[in-house]
């Protein structure tokens, strides 16, 4: 269970600092006052009475992490999450600051709408930062008022959960966002190309005889956004790639890496098409998990930087939403709480990628995609930190999900590295 | 007279003939605004006014202007003619040259329509306005309110603001503007800003008040609501709020600059009526200085010297 307590006087002491905006690492102490950053060193003296003392001896310290794509349900569905709960999953994953995706009901579609998720998130205990919609109702038809959604607080936009079908409609959406500068993120998949499929079209699909989405659903559609967004000098993320297909197009596209940005989520890197042998709903998420091929291309990808962001797509459902059918369950899972154990087993563990590279994924290139402050470990910012004992073993467990839902197929895995505190908003969440 | 017959654009259209047009337009407004107001200069000829789309500035400008120089004018317009009837522009056209005529005004839907006309006319051809092409009598009329506020256009500062891609008014101020040597930024949501700006030799921005800080006369155009509807701009109050003369916008600056409209305005879109209606606005200066500027160019066009001013 996560504890709290206001961030007065906090000496973070001994712990391996790495800042990835200077790409520094040091043993040292950070000292908070206030809830800001009042020192950064090698070794700040013990300060007396008040002050608490964190011992983070065999610890990393760094930025807190951001999402930049999740999805908190509300206003809607509270029943599956709501602004608070996801807040709080995110505290239980070391994240500090999450953008939230505009399918919810109502869309968040106009200014009105972005102000109601700014006011309520304000006393939460991360920062939420809403995504708007590129297209009123998200129904590719007729542009939103981007302009007043960014002065209210708009951070980017996209329709995730549907794609943005009319190309001509996705090139005026890019042509006015190039007023704001921020991207714009489709869900990329041709939805002809899926042709209602279920999971990735393969052997398994075969076999299991559930209707398959092919992977040119997704390459057809990153190559359209990718043509569209350089040929016009507009910015483009690309959501959740999945396929390798996508990875040899951001290739291609490399010399407009200034307009062009992307994010693999930790489903995508963990699990492969095989893995839904057994008709395990949790799994069924969109885009699909695939093929062992696209995995180790994605693998790659985010190691070499080619991929920016590791961004969860955290999509909570209820226990009615998933235990049904395969063909009825919902799309999407719940992966805040277990991301961080996930991406640290597979790439660094497993497949050789650096920490510090890691962490970059999760903190600077998230929020540089967002426009937002990077640069954290500076004396007087407010203090967003996260401290992780990175060679931790631990099975997670429901006792582990702060969200509402529950739709997590991580659940029962051994995952390595773990969260141990938080530093957000004046507060420090032990977890 | 002018080296030119007709007065199709003004993007090929020659500078002597340009400045000459202007000039004689202060004559012509010095003569509206005697007590006869008129000056027979084109009697005898034949006008006739084709009009395919709604026009009532334009229209009534051109009849004024013939009237005033004492041309017979006749009118013409798609909705009650055999256009209607499924006539070709080619046989309309041909059918009325037969009947003898010295000058056509048109105004037409399609980009090039006038340029058609000049095909089946022996005499003078003068756009009204083609599509989205050009509207080469609605630039002249802005230079001579231009110029009879400044006294000239070289290194003027002129900021147009509102949809340049699709509107002829803009295109044509920006020929006749860069002819004359004046300054032009132009202004307006990205997705109704042309992208070869570069080409034209004027200068983008999406920022409002940087272009209302920096101009000396700022051209407000009427946004057209059914572009909203092709999803161009996501809503009136999203248009008006950053693109919009708004009084509050005006009224913080430190200077005055002149505000041009060519009409119909929407107040409240893309210029609030106290902005419309402010000292700073010519916007009625310049419906007369458009009869003025009209009367110069047929007079300059038709005239076969018998009468002279």
């Amino acid at each position: 269970m996560m504890k709290s307590k206001n961030l007065r006087k906090v000496l973070l002491k001994s712990g391996r600092i790495i800042d990835p905006f200077s790409k520094k690492t040091f043993k040292g102490d950070i000292l908070i006052e206030n809830g800001k950053i009042s020192k950064i060193g090698s070794s700040i003296p013990f300060r007396g009475k008040g002050y608490d003392i964190i011992d983070c001896k065999g610890l990393v310290v760094t930025h807190g992490f951001c999402d930049i794509h999740v999805h908190f349900r509300e206003p809607g569905r509270e029943d599956k999450e709501t602004l608070e709960t996801g807040a709080n999953a995110a505290i239980a994953g070391g994240f500090t600051q999450v953008c939230t995706m505009a399918n919810t009901n109502p869309v968040i579609d106009s200014p009105e709408h972005i102000h109601y998720i700014v006011s309520k998130s304000e006393k939460l205990p991360v920062d939420i930062f809403p995504i708007g919609a590129v297209s009123k109702n998200q129904e590719g038809k007729d542009l939103t008022e981007m302009l007043l959604m960014q002065k209210n607080g708009a951070v980017a936009f996209s329709d995730d959960g549907l794609p943005i079908q009319n190309a001509q409609f996705m090139k005026l959406a890019l042509t006015y966002s190039k007023m704001l500068n921020v991207p714009i993120m489709n869900h990329a998949e041709d939805i002809f190309l899926r042709n209602d499929g279920v999971m990735n079209a393969s052997t398994t699909s075969n076999n299991l005889g559930l209707k398959g989405n092919s992977s040119l659903a997704e390459a057809v559609m990153v190559y359209r956004d990718l043509i569209l967004a350089t040929s016009m000098n507009c910015k483009l993320h690309l959501l959740h790639l999945s396929t390798k297909e996508s990875v040899d197009l951001l290739k291609q596209f490399k010399s407009k890496k200034n307009l062009i940005s992307s994010e693999v989520s930790p489903h995508h890197l963990y699990f492969v098409d095989e893995d839904i042998e057994n008709f395990n709903t949790n799994l069924k998420v969109g885009p699909p998990i695939r093929g062992k091929a696209d995995r180790k291309a994605l693998i790659e990808a985010i190691k070499s930087g080619l991929i920016d962001c590791i961004a969860t797509d955290h999509a909570p459902h209820t226990i009615e939403d998933k235990e049904t059918t395969f063909n009825d369950a919902e799309f999407g899972m719940i992966g805040l709480e277990s991301c961080f154990g996930v991406v640290n087993k597979v790439l660094v563990k497993e497949n050789g990628m650096s920490l510090k590279s890691l962490i970059e994924k999760l903190t600077v290139n998230p929020r540089k995609v967002m426009n937002l402050d990077a640069n954290l470990f500076v004396e007087g910012k407010h203090a967003q930190i996260t401290i992780f004992d990175p060679n931790k073993k631990w099975v997670f467990e429901d006792k582990h999900i702060q969200s509402k839902s529950s739709n997590s197929p991580f659940l029962g895995k051994e995952l390595t590295g773990k969260i141990k505190y938080i530093l957000s908003k004046n507060q420090i969440f032990s977890i | 007279m002018l080296k030119s017959k007709h007065l199709i654009g003004l993007e090929n259209f020659p500078i002597s003939d340009l400045n000459k047009i202007i000039d004689t337009s202060f004559k012509f407004k010095d003569i509206l605004q005697t007590e006869e107001r008129k000056a027979i200069l084109l009697k005898g000829k034949t006008i006739v006014n084709m009009f395919f789309e709604n026009s009532t500035r334009t229209k009534i400008s051109f009849s004024l202007a013939e009237k005033r120089l004492g041309a017979d004018s006749i009118n013409f317009s798609a909705s009650t003619s055999s256009v209607k009837k499924g006539e070709t522009l080619k046989d309309t056209v041909q059918n009325i040259e037969s009947m003898k005529i010295d000058g056509a005004v048109i105004r037409h839907s399609h980009p090039g329509s006038s340029l058609e006309l000049t095909k089946y006319i022996d005499g003078s051809v003068i756009n009204a306005g083609d599509g989205s092409h050009e509207h080469p009598t609605q630039a002249i009329l802005d230079m001579v309110t231009l110029k009879e506020k400044f006294g000239k256009i070289k290194g003027l500062k002129v900021g147009i603001v509102g949809d340049i891609l699709n509107s002829r008014v803009a295109r044509s101020d920006i020929f006749a503007l860069k002819k004359l040597g004046a300054e032009v930024v132009v202004c307006g949501p990205s997705t109704l800003l042309p992208s070869d700006a570069k080409k034209l030799g004027i200068n983008i921005t999406y920022n409002l008040d940087e272009v209302l800080s920096w101009c000396d006369a700022v051209i407000a155009l009427r946004i057209q609501l059914e572009r909203m509807h092709l999803g161009r701009i996501p809503s009136k109050r999203e248009y008006h709020s950053e693109f919009g003369l708004t009084f509050e916008r005006i009224s913080k600056l430190k200077k005055d600059i002149v505000i041009m409209h060519p009409g119909p305005m929407n107040r409240g879109v893309e210029i609030d009526s106290k902005v419309a209606d402010s000292e700073n606005a010519v916007i009625l200066d310049q419906v007369l200085n458009g009869v003025a500027s009209r009367m110069s160019i047929l007079y300059l066009l038709l005239n076969d010297g018998k009468n002279n001013l």
